[in-house]
Order: C-alpha cells, then sequence, then structure tokens
C-alpha cells in the first residue's frame, strides 16, 4: 500500500425534492471537491434520488458533544467522529 | 448474516459497571446509539469488525456474479446483472462508510481484506460456472441476505441500520432478478432445466452454511443479542430461510438435495416446518479458513485491481495538491 | 427513406453503444476506487440502454423479424458495424477515460445534431441521451485532467494513451456511402462536420491535462464489418450463451 495519504473522506447530503431540506445520507472517499460531487451523484442518487448535492470534507464538519446534552448545555466543539485521518499528522512524523 | 454468525460481541471491558448499565439501558429503551455517544470498547470493536466483514462480503460478492456479465445471454439479462452488482458495490461503500464513522478508515479496511486478515461471507469462496448459478444467487444468496437484513434495519448503532435500510431498498429488485432467470431456466428446453438443477444443487447447501454455526456452538451470541447488533439466532434465520425456500423450489419443479428435508408439524411453536439434514461442517470451517475453491482467486483479484490502482488513487491525490497550491499562489497574488 | 439503408444507419449506431457498453462492464469490480465501481457501470447501463431502443427500432425497420437480442448476439463479426474506437480493450484506467472521454464528446455532438433528424425515435433518444453524454464527458474529462497532470506515472500513462488511442479518433468523423446517404436523407448528422467542434472541445481538456496531441493517419474498417483482432474475443464471450444454446429463452 504505497498511497501516500488516504483519499479524503466526504459527507454527503442530498435533497430529494424542491421543498425539503438537504439530508446526511452518507458518505465517499474523493480526492477533490468536484470529484466528490460527481461521486455522491454516482453512490447516492443512482435511483433519480437527488435534486440538490452538497459535498462537505468530514473533518470540516464541526459537531456538538453529544454528552453535553440536558440543561448544562455547553456547546463543546468536536468531529463528527473519531476518524484516523481528521487529525493530521505531519510527513516527518510518519505512518501513524 | 455476511458476517456468518461468526462475531460474537466480546464482554470483557475496562468500563465501569454504571457506565455498561447505563449504555444497555439506553439499548434496552430501543434509543440508537450515534458516532459519538459513549459506547463500551466492545461494542464498538465488535461493530466495526461485524459491519468491516458485510462491506467487505458485498465488495467480493460483485465478483462471482460480474462473471457472467460479458456473458450474459440477453441484453435485458446483462443490463439486470450490470445494475444488480453495481449495487452492491453501493451497499459496500455504504457499509464502509458505516464503519467509517467508529474509527476505522476505509484505507485500513481494505488493507485487512486483501491481506486476508479481514472476513468476509464464505458463500462467495463458491465458484460461478454457468449462467444458472446467476439465478441461483440471486434467489438464495441474496434471500438469504435479506432474511438478515431487514432485522438489521432496526440494530442500535444508527449509521449501520440507515445504511441497512438503504440497502433492503435497493436489494428488493436483486432476488427478484435471481428467482426469475431460475423460473426461465425451469420452464425451458431439458439442458436449461438440467442447468438450473445444477446451480441449485451446488448452492443450496453452502446458502445454509450462510447463517453460520448452530446456536450451541456459537460464542458470544448472547451479548450481541443483548446490545441489539443481531437480532435473530443463527438457527432461527436457518429455519427461516428453509422454510421460505423450499415452497419457491418446489414451484421451480427442482428437486432439493437433501434426503433427510421433511416437513415436522412441532417445528415453529407447532406452526410447522421444515427439518432438514446436517450440514457439512468440516466443509464450512475448511472455506471459512481459506480452503474453498475460489478464496485465494477471490483475494488475488480484488488485490490485482488495487494495485492496478494504486496509479490513479495517487494521481488523484497529486492533482488535488497542485490545484491546492496553485490557488494558495493565486490568493496570495490577489 | 430505403428501409436497408435506415436500418444500417441504426445498427452502425447500436452497434457503438452495446460494444462500448461490453466493455466498460468489464471494470465491474475492478475499478481504482469502489467509488469508480459505480461510476464506470452508470456509463455502461446508459450506453447499453441507449442501444437497446436503438436494435429494437432497427429491427422493426428492417421488417425481418429480429429483435434487440437477434440482432446484438446473433450476428457474424463481419455484420457488426461499430467504429473500432468502441471495440479497442479497456486498457489501464487512463485508456478507458480517455476513449470514453473521446466518444462521449463525438456523441454529444451527434445527438444534438439528431434532433433535427426525421426518425421521430432517434429524435427522442437524442434528447435523453444528450444529458447522459454530458455527465459522461465531465466525469471522464475530470478523470483526464487530474491522470494527465497528476504524478509522473499517470502523465506517461495518460500520453501513452493519447498515441494509442489516436488512430482511432478519424473514424468517428468518416463519411462512406452509407453515412452519405443517410446524412443527405435526413436521418443522421454528416459527421465530417462535427470534426472542427470536436477538437475544439477536446482540445482544452487535453491541454489542461498537460497531455500533447498526435496527429496520425486514421485506420478505418468497423463501418464496414473489417474489425481488429480483438472483436473476436470479444464476441467469443459476448455470443457463448446463445450459440451454446441456440434458440432458447433465458
Amino acid at each position: 500500500m504505497n498511497d501516500q495519504q488516504e483519499i479524503p473522506l466526504w459527507e454527503v447530503f442530498i435533497r430529494p425534492r424542491n421543498g425539503l431540506a438537504h439530508r446526511h445520507c452518507g458518505s465517499l472517499h474523493a480526492a477533490d471537491a468536484t470529484m466528490a460531487l460527481q461521486a455522491a451523484r454516482d453512490v447516492y442518487t443512482r435511483r433519480g434520488e437527488g435534486q440538490s448535492i452538497w459535498v462537505v470534507p468530514s473533518m470540516q464538519i464541526t459537531a456538538s458533544d453529544p454528552t453535553q446534552k440536558g440543561e448544562n448545555f455547553e456547546a463543546q466543539e468536536d468531529k463528527i467522529y473519531r476518524h484516523p485521518t481528521f487529525y493530521e499528522v505531519p510527513d516527518e512524523v510518519g505512518h501513524m | 448474516m455476511y458476517s456468518q454468525g461468526l462475531i460474537g460481541a466480546k464482554t470483557d471491558s475496562d468500563e465501569p459497571p454504571e457506565f455498561l448499565a447505563t449504555f444497555q439501558a439506553r439499548i434496552d429503551a430501543d434509543e440508537k446509539i450515534e458516532p459519538n455517544d459513549p459506547m463500551p470498547a466492545g461494542y464498538r470493536k465488535t461493530l466495526v469488525r461485524q459491519i468491516g466483514q458485510h462491506a467487505h462480503s458485498e465488495v467480493i460478492g460483485m465478483l462471482p456474479e460480474g462473471n457472467w456479465i460479458t456473458r450474459a445471454p440477453t441484453l435485458r439479462r446483462k443490463t439486470a446483472l450490470l445494475a444488480k452488482v453495481q449495487d452492491e458495490g453501493g451497499h459496500g461503500l455504504y457499509l464502509y462508510s458505516a464503519a467509517e464513522t467508529l474509527g476505522v478508515s476505509r484505507r485500513q479496511m481494505t488493507e485487512e481484506l486483501l491481506s486476508g486478515r479481514a472476513k468476509y461471507s464464505s458463500i462467495f469462496n463458491y465458484p460461478t460456472p454457468t449462467w444458472a448459478d446467476i439465478g441461483a444467487i440471486g434467489w438464495l444468496v441474496d434471500g438469504a441476505a435479506i432474511m438478515n437484513q431487514i432485522p438489521l434495519c432496526r440494530c442500535s448503532y444508527g449509521p449501520y441500520a440507515r445504511a441497512m435500510i438503504r440497502v433492503c431498498k435497493e436489494e428488493s429488485f436483486h432476488q427478484r432478478q435471481g428467482f426469475e432467470i431460475m423460473m426461465t431456466l425451469c420452464k425451458g428446453t431439458q439442458a436449461q432445466k438440467d442447468m438450473a438443477q445444477d446451480a441449485f444443487n451446488r448452492w443450496w447447501w453452502p446458502s445454509l452454511m450462510m447463517f453460520g454455526p448452530h446456536d450451541s456452538d456459537s460464542t458470544n451470541s448472547d451479548q450481541s443479542m443483548l446490545w441489539k447488533i443481531k437480532r435473530f439466532t443463527n438457527d432461527e434465520l436457518r429455519q427461516k430461510f428453509v422454510d421460505a425456500t423450499v415452497p419457491q423450489a418446489e414451484y421451480l419443479g427442482l428437486t432439493i438435495p437433501d434426503k433427510d428435508l421433511k416437513w415436522n408439524p412441532d417445528k415453529n411453536d407447532g406452526r410447522g416446518g421444515y427439518g432438514f439434514g446436517a450440514l457439512d461442517w468440516d466443509e464450512f470451517w475448511s472455506v471459512v479458513k481459506g480452503n474453498g475453491q475460489m478464496n485465494r482467486d477471490r483475494i488475488r483479484v480484488k488485490k490485482a485491481g488495487w494495485d492496478n490502482g494504486e496509479w490513479v488513487r495517487e494521481a488523484a491525490l497529486a492533482h488535488a495538491k497542485k490545484r491546492k497550491a496553485r490557488a494558495a499562489v493565486q490568493h496570495a497574488a490577489e | 427513406m430505403d428501409a436497408s439503408l435506415h436500418f444500417d444507419c441504426l445498427v452502425r449506431l447500436a452497434d457503438d453503444h452495446m460494444i462500448l457498453g461490453h466493455r466498460l462492464s468489464e471494470w465491474c469490480g475492478h475499478a481504482p476506487m469502489l467509488e469508480e465501481d459505480l461510476a464506470l457501470p452508470n456509463i455502461a447501463l446508459d450506453l447499453l440502454g441507449q442501444a437497446r431502443i436503438l436494435y429494437d427500432h432497427a429491427g422493426k425497420i428492417e421488417g425481418k423479424g429480429r429483435n434487440e437480442d437477434q440482432l446484438a448476439y446473433l450476428r457474424l463479426e463481419r455484420d457488426y458495424r461499430n467504429l473500432l474506437l468502441c471495440e479497442r480493450p479497456i486498457g489501464d484506467f487512463g485508456h478507458t477515460v480517455l476513449r470514453q472521454f473521446y466518444f462521449a464528446s463525438f456523441m454529444g455532438l451527434y445527438w444534438s445534431e439528431c434532433q433535427n433528424s426525421n426518425d421521430q425515435i432517434l429524435r427522442e433518444v437524442a434528447a435523453k441521451a444528450i444529458k447522459e453524454c454530458a455527465y459522461h464527458i465531465r466525469h471522464t474529462g475530470e478523470w483526464v485532467i487530474r491522470l494527465g497532470d497528476g504524478t509522473d506515472e499517470s502523465h506517461q500513462r495518460m500520453q501513452n494513451a493519447v498515441a494509442d488511442l489516436a488512430p482511432y479518433v478519424g473514424e468517428m468523423f468518416h463519411m462512406d456511402e452509407t453515412s452519405q446517404q443517410g446524412a443527405s436523407a435526413g436521418l443522421i448528422p454528416d459527421v465530417s462536420k462535427l470534426a472542427a467542434t470536436w477538437h475544439a472541445q477536446v482540445a482544452p481538456v487535453l491541454a489542461e491535462a498537460t497531455l500533447e496531441t498526435i496527429e496520425v493517419k486514421p485506420i478505418l474498417g468497423g463501418r464496414s464489418g473489417q474489425h481488429g483482432e480483438e472483436m473476436g474475443f470479444l464476441l467469443t464471450d459476448l455470443q457463448f450463451m446463445q450459440r451454446t444454446f441456440p434458440n432458447m429463452t433465458w
């Protein structure tokens, strides 16, 4: 396995029809935004489910901390999940 | 079931009893667990293996059927088969996506598959030498998969459940397509009927083996059931499958290759069901351990595809890097 | 319009799409990443879908009772009339995307002209196919750019693909007697008139991909049934079931 880095992960949001909001439907891997959008169309709208597609690099999304629910909700900001590639390790440090 | 009933949730963990109890209470209340929720290490680990194995199975499953796309006998069958195999790739993708929410990367999972460390459903280690095998796989293998997938739509882990809902929506045409192929063959010429019976003879027992070892031989099934990662036992699903499939085989006019198959009115709490013969567990374990006819070939083919594609993936990343750099230069110049 | 001429023109188009769809389907399960195992079959399904409509239509025009499968599966090699470009082996991923980009760019223009055809079914196919082509062009064009302007290795492989496919570009724009008559009859476009636009669309993509173009003398033959050696093997796979088990329903 010689790919120096992994191909980045993107979250996909689709609005099936006008009038509805975009809904999260999953993720995929693509090297850049253009290819991510195309892949989203191929993967998540093969049966014509899509009107509008949003793709976002997964690590760009900020999530609230689910343990902070309830009255004392203090937004502790976190990643949407703990993916190995979300925490960048400098190249010099090597494979981790 | 694509995990072949082999993955049992590990019960030993470091978490304090109160933590485990709180978690269990959520499960019992039918709450969904989402990616950043606190969860026992055993729950996370079991799911990573189970979802991973399910994803690998979909991806490897593209090969035995993909084998017949270029030789499909009509344009209609060709396009339907291509669409089905494409769907399976898509299912693999949804499942990898679900697994990645648990802290493993697609690349790690790919490495594990190609190195032989990760397992996939052993059903795909059988060859598809005839066109009738495509019918048999759609009918039996997809049929068995559906039995497991529908309950998993209610599994406790949100991303897995949602992936399964997506999969189940798309799955409906797969089994119908397979059964329709079998029907066409069974209503056809003698050569076609013989082809169908031969395929059925070869796929029947392996399909029963898809449900995994007997409950009495399944380790750690209980914790998986408690955590609602597994909804029915191996034997329950296997019985359901046999009861549903035997009448279909009879409708097709096929002979079931089991001399011990017999209706038993006492099964299923008196509702009746089919008793069937003993599975060849030696064969089961042999294939699971890597000695099936196609095990090595499947991995060899996937590894070749992966290796042959390395330059493509590297180029895509290199180009993305170049674009970023050019954009940065342009931005700085403005 | 002469039924035989009408048939010939439709079958050429159908063969292009069926043969290329068949080639593309060979990638299923072997693509460089799972996302492409979905993308390439999408393109193949579009092509095969178009082929089916065209074969069905051609069979009705011919009036001898041949259906889509009899046309697709039971002719002799000499009677297949697809472009040589379409039957070329898939090669590596670079070859595949470049070939697809060339063909899709051509068909985008072709279908556009077909909106003026006096054949209603061809107009209907064209209306749908134009949208599908637009996506094929975008998808494969983006790959051509990334692979041409990626790593040294990918650049070299793409340059090889340009060289390997160069002899097969010209046939797309070649007019023979059948296509002259078809164009005069208002059925199909004069493809020689599409060449300049095609080059104008393709050149910037190749330039952005940092690829050098090559002009070579075109190899012809597909339209008259004179195929390369790989066609025999392709038909061996394609026709296997129908030839081994004749006259059966599948």
